[in-house]
């Protein structure tokens, strides 16, 4: 009887070891199937860029031969070379360049300036200016296109720089509302610190709230930057000059007079990607913070 | 958002001298920059595109005031409901899926450690920071309809080579599956910011109660993750319904009205039909369903904000 009483509580005991084991075995198996997905997947996402690379490095005579060379059989830069000497690439680049960081400095600024007053000083209309801005988040910037083509015509700024970059202004407000939460949480002591100290308003702004938030201010740069370069349906209707196109719209809407020739097309796009691609490699923290950021989730 | 509060938060005894003169100069000037482009870029654009609404006339130059004959016009108009069931059609066919796919993407990267996440969570997010024409020039290539890499596969369903973006039946789904492809890394890095949220004791406990994995995602985090995925959704709703630059360039120009969505149907009419008028009312629909959809999401945000 004892040993019958004894055999369930120790096969309890001594069963209850493997069954964990087995279960913990299985989510190792499910665990690993998962990451193993997961890779796959990143490597089906990862792919069409990849390749687009590689033929980009290729004979033009290769590309078009049968199968599927996953490495280039003969490595090649003409393609860049032809795009770099013989398309405007190289003013498209700078009209993108120009416009790009124009936007960048006029929107982090003008927010910055904003996001503080509202957030720290005391002013007659703060709070609808504040409601305002947060009702702006449901105008669709695109409805507003004939209306932004009417007013830079009546500035006569088609085909020119400051047309492209003012109307992407407009895309200002989610930057003065992540500037006026990150001036909120600014110490209070410090304010009053200064305050002592006989610092007026500029020099808090310059001097105290500006430098505490440098971190926001690149990423809310950051973020700009690549929002205003790849920009394609305003600057696809500001600019019709060739010489005034931004890259992005320019490899697009210029075609080559010899035909199609796929390592071409493809090093163009290579070209009006790489700056993007480049600065988000290098600041990816700061891009995905600012990214969450303006989705309205606080990193 | 706090902003009725902070705005509420005048001192008593400061009542008198409500505001501090030197403060209210400053906060002019700062505010000045961002008010003079808002008013003017924002504000009178928005204001001028209703008022054209109710105007016949070309984009730019003196019009006509007819009332709402635009907008019956609009009702009748065939090209309206092919855009407006195209951006729709366009709408289903990419909201759910990418929410969707980026959900089990998030959990699958989430799992990850290290360098291996990041490099992982790079392969998904990369195309997102590039540019339409890329995205274009890319998946031009990759189904090419002569010597695109994905040609082979479709030859064995299909029997033979097929021009995808010259087919219409699957010119939507297609320039869809590559949008989802594109932006897809945004829903994914809110999605994590969402997982990483959700409390590891939580799984723990679950852990040790024996809880299989299935019942841990439909009871722990399925019902925690909800309010991401609805946010993801509405970003998504919005920012789909604005489609205009993946179809027109896949769409070889918007020759094809087929093909139309409602941005380009504003294209159409008042730069390439120069009826400035038309189009202003078109955008004004659009400006409408959009607000609707945003009412929605910044509700939620409020309703995130409050919690």
């Amino acid at each position: 009887m004892s040993s019958v009483a004894t055999t369930p509580a120790a096969g309890e005991v001594v069963g209850m070891s493997p069954r964990k084991r087995r279960i913990i075995r299985t989510l190792d198996i499910v665990g690993l199937i998962a990451t193993i997905v997961t890779v796959l997947g990143a490597i089906f996402w990862a792919f069409p860029l990849y390749w687009a690379v590689v033929t980009t490095l290729k004979v033009e005579n290769d590309i078009v031969q049968p199968g599927i060379d996953l490495w280039p059989r003969r490595f090649t830069l003409d393609a860049y070379t032809h795009v770099l000497f013989n398309t405007k690439i190289g003013t498209w680049y700078i009209n993108s360049l120009v416009t790009a960081i124009s936007v960048t400095v006029l929107v982090v600024m003008m927010s910055a300036l904003a996001g503080y007053a509202i957030s720290q000083l005391k002013f007659p209309g703060r709070r609808i200016l504040w409601w305002i801005i947060l009702a702006s988040f449901m105008i669709p910037i695109p409805a507003l296109i004939v209306n932004h083509f009417v007013l830079i015509s009546q500035f006569k700024l088609f085909n020119t720089w400051l047309g492209v970059i003012l109307p992407q202004l407009v895309y200002g407000p989610v930057t003065v509302i992540i500037y006026k939460q990150f001036f909120d949480s600014v110490p209070k002591e410090l304010r009053e610190a200064a305050k002592i100290d006989n610092a007026n308003e500029f020099q808090m702004f310059f001097k105290l709230y500006l430098p505490m938030n440098w971190g926001i201010t690149t990423a809310l740069a950051i973020i700009t930057f690549i929002g205003a370069w790849n920009q394609f349906l305003w600057p696809f209707l500001a600019v019709t000059d060739e010489k005034m196109m931004n890259v992005t719209v320019g490899i697009t809407q210029v075609t080559d007079a010899f035909g199609v020739k796929y390592a071409r097309d493809l090093g163009s796009a290579i070209l009006a990607g790489l700056p993007v691609a480049i600065v988000y490699l290098i600041f990816q923290r700061k891009v995905t913070e600012a990214i969450m950021l303006s989705a309205g989730i606080k990193g | 958002m706090s902003a009725a509060d902070t705005a509420n938060d005048v001192p008593l005894p400061a009542r008198k001298k409500r505001f501090n003169r030197n403060e209210v100069l400053a906060a002019l000037i700062f505010v000045l920059p961002f008010v003079v482009v808002y008013a003017v870029l924002f504000i009178y654009p928005t204001l001028q595109m209703i008022w054209l609404s109710f105007h016949k006339a070309p984009l730019i130059g003196p019009g006509e005031f007819i009332g709402l004959d635009n907008y019956f016009k609009l009702f009748k108009d065939r090209l309206f409901g092919v855009a407006f069931w195209n951006t729709v059609y366009f709408v289903v066919l990419t909201v759910v899926p990418a929410t969707l796919t980026a959900l089990l993407i998030a959990i699958g990267v989430n799992r990850l450690k290290g360098w291996m996440q990041s490099l992982i969570l790079a392969c998904f997010f990369i195309p997102y920071i590039l540019p339409v024409s890329v995205v274009f020039r890319v998946w031009g290539w990759m189904f090419d309809s002569q010597f695109g890499i994905l040609q082979p596969l479709i030859a064995l369903v299909a029997g033979d080579n097929v021009p995808v973006f010259r087919t219409l039946p699957l010119f939507m789904p297609t320039v869809a599956f590559i949008t989802v492809w594109w932006t897809i890394g945004f829903n994914i890095l809110l999605f994590i910011a969402g997982l990483r949220n959700i409390s590891p004791e939580i799984y723990e406990a679950a852990a040790l109660d024996g809880t299989s994995k299935w019942r841990q995602f439909t009871r722990i985090t399925w019902p925690l993750i909800w309010p991401v995925t609805v946010l993801v959704l509405t970003i998504q709703l919005i920012a789909q319904f604005k489609i205009f630059d993946q179809v027109y360039l896949f769409g070889n120009g918007g020759r094809s009205d087929a093909t139309m969505g409602l941005v380009q149907l504003i294209y159409r009419s008042a730069f390439q039909k120069n009826n400035g008028g038309y189009g202003a009312t078109v955008a004004v629909v659009l400006f409408l369903i959009i607000v609707v959809f945003s009412v929605l999401q910044f509700q939620m945000l409020r309703a995130r904000g409050e919690k």
